[in-house]
């Protein structure tokens, strides 16, 4: 492989594991604090599947890099501008409501974006693609059947899902929207039509968001940024919290 | 110069040793009931172990690399190497006929076909998987949790016998 095209699939397989880190740590916070047991335990669930990938893709590329690295100090030594995930991962929690509607639109993407990168014609991306899916299927199902459920349950429950469907929806532009490092991996059947993995996600959604008697939002100012590494102000407090331990304590083990 | 006679144990032998390395979290069945281990080898005279991870972030794997290689070396093994697969990924159709009743008598529904999200099978029009009581036997069961103790298994409960029980997702 050329060189330039080593270092463009490694920023392109750390940008699949860093969505799951980001929004990994983000559900795990969860873990002693969901508004009910199942809950509480569904969300750490969601969390380990979404670190466990995350650590498939990052030991990928730690392989990947020129340097010598691991995939642990690829999570926890790069600062805010080295991180690619999209903005929607990093919102920050707030409440119930929006972890879930953030879950739900994220599943809603990451389903067929997995299912495209299961025939990636790079061997251990579809590898792990093919692993992740399978988890990932469960977390699409809970995540839609608790928004149908929220959306259409109590006038207060319906209200925050909706609110908060308001907020998040301009966070879902960047998910499809593809980039030139999207664009040439796709040329090279490494990564996934994105307009294609648009339309099975607004598909999802069309069908789910009736049952859930939540409509979206009439206008919506799409942001963007988080692939390139410019994140919005909730990216500083969440790596100083995830990566402190390591910081304070460097190449400290168990 | 002739390599000095080694006697190694049979891949048959291995087998049956691995057979009795309980799963950490589900202690009634076994790490080759679950279908964990996907082959034994050797290179030279280290015996090479190939185990798949259930779910990817699934705290036991290390735990069920580490019960491996401490029960080869107990048998006299010297070096033991155990290498993480990720494909095929592990499916729980190749949990063992044997596997399956062990987990049904120690009260966990093994995997069965279809689906078992309400929304879902309304949504997609699924077949709804049928899962009975392992107390009981009755139909008459509801889903508390997609989720439960281990990443592997889902909370339900039984409205016949009130009794809550796990239900082992097929993945």
């Amino acid at each position: 492989m050329k060189h330039t095209d080593q270092s463009r699939l490694q920023k392109y397989v750390l940008r699949l594991g860093d969505n799951g880190l980001i929004l990994g740590q983000q559900v795990s916070a969860w873990c002693g604090h969901a508004p009910a047991l199942e809950e509480d335990i569904a969300f750490a669930n969601v969390a380990l599947d979404l670190i466990g990938q995350a650590t498939n893709w990052l030991n990928y590329a730690a392989q990947l890099s020129t340097e010598k690295t691991t995939a642990d100090k690829l999570a926890f030594l790069r600062d805010e501008r080295e991180f690619s995930n999209v903005l929607l991962v990093e919102y920050p929690n707030t409440d119930f409501a929006h972890s879930l509607m953030r879950q739900f639109l994220f599943d809603c993407w990451h389903y067929p974006m997995l299912q495209a990168l299961s025939v990636s014609q790079d061997k251990t991306i579809a590898d792990i693609a093919q692993k992740s899916i399978k988890e990932v299927a469960y977390h699409l199902e809970r995540s839609t059947d608790l928004v149908i459920r929220l959306g259409g349950g109590t006038e207060e429950s319906h209200k925050r899902m909706q609110d908060t469907l308001n907020v998040l929806w301009r966070f879902t532009g960047e998910l499809c929207t593809a980039d030139e490092l999207d664009t040439h991996m796709m040329e090279g059947g490494i990564g996934p039509d994105l307009t294609a993995v648009d339309e099975v996600f607004q598909n999802h959604i069309q069908k789910v968001l009736p049952l859930a008697m939540l409509v979206l939002p009439e206008t919506a100012l799409m942001r963007s940024g988080g692939k390139a590494g410019i994140h919005s102000e909730a990216m500083g407090p969440l790596l100083a919290e995830m990566q402190y331990l390591q910081r304070a304590h460097p190449e400290a083990s168990w | 110069m002739i390599a000095p006679c080694k006697n190694l144990p049979s891949n048959e032998l291995i087998w049956d040793w691995l057979s009795a390395v309980p799963d950490p979290e589900i202690p009634v069945i076994s790490v080759v009931d679950l279908g964990i281990v996907r082959g034994v080898s050797w290179e030279e005279d280290v015996l090479c172990v190939d185990i798949t991870p259930t779910y990817s972030g699934c705290p036991a794997t290390g735990v069920i690399a580490l019960d491996i290689e401490m029960a080869l070396l107990k048998k006299g093994l010297e070096t033991v190497k155990i290498r993480s697969v990720l494909s095929p990924a592990w499916t729980t159709a190749w949990i063992s006929e044997q596997g399956r009743r062990k987990l049904q008598d120690y009260g966990i529904v093994p995997p069965a076909e279809g689906d078992t999200c309400a929304g879902m099978i309304s949504l997609t029009g699924a077949k709804a998987a049928k899962i009975n009581c392992p107390r009981c036997d009755s139909s008459d069961i509801e889903r508390i949790s997609q989720f439960g103790s281990t990443p592997c298994k889902a909370s339900y409960r039984c409205k016949n016998c009130r009794e809550p029980f796990d239900y082992f997702k097929a993945l």
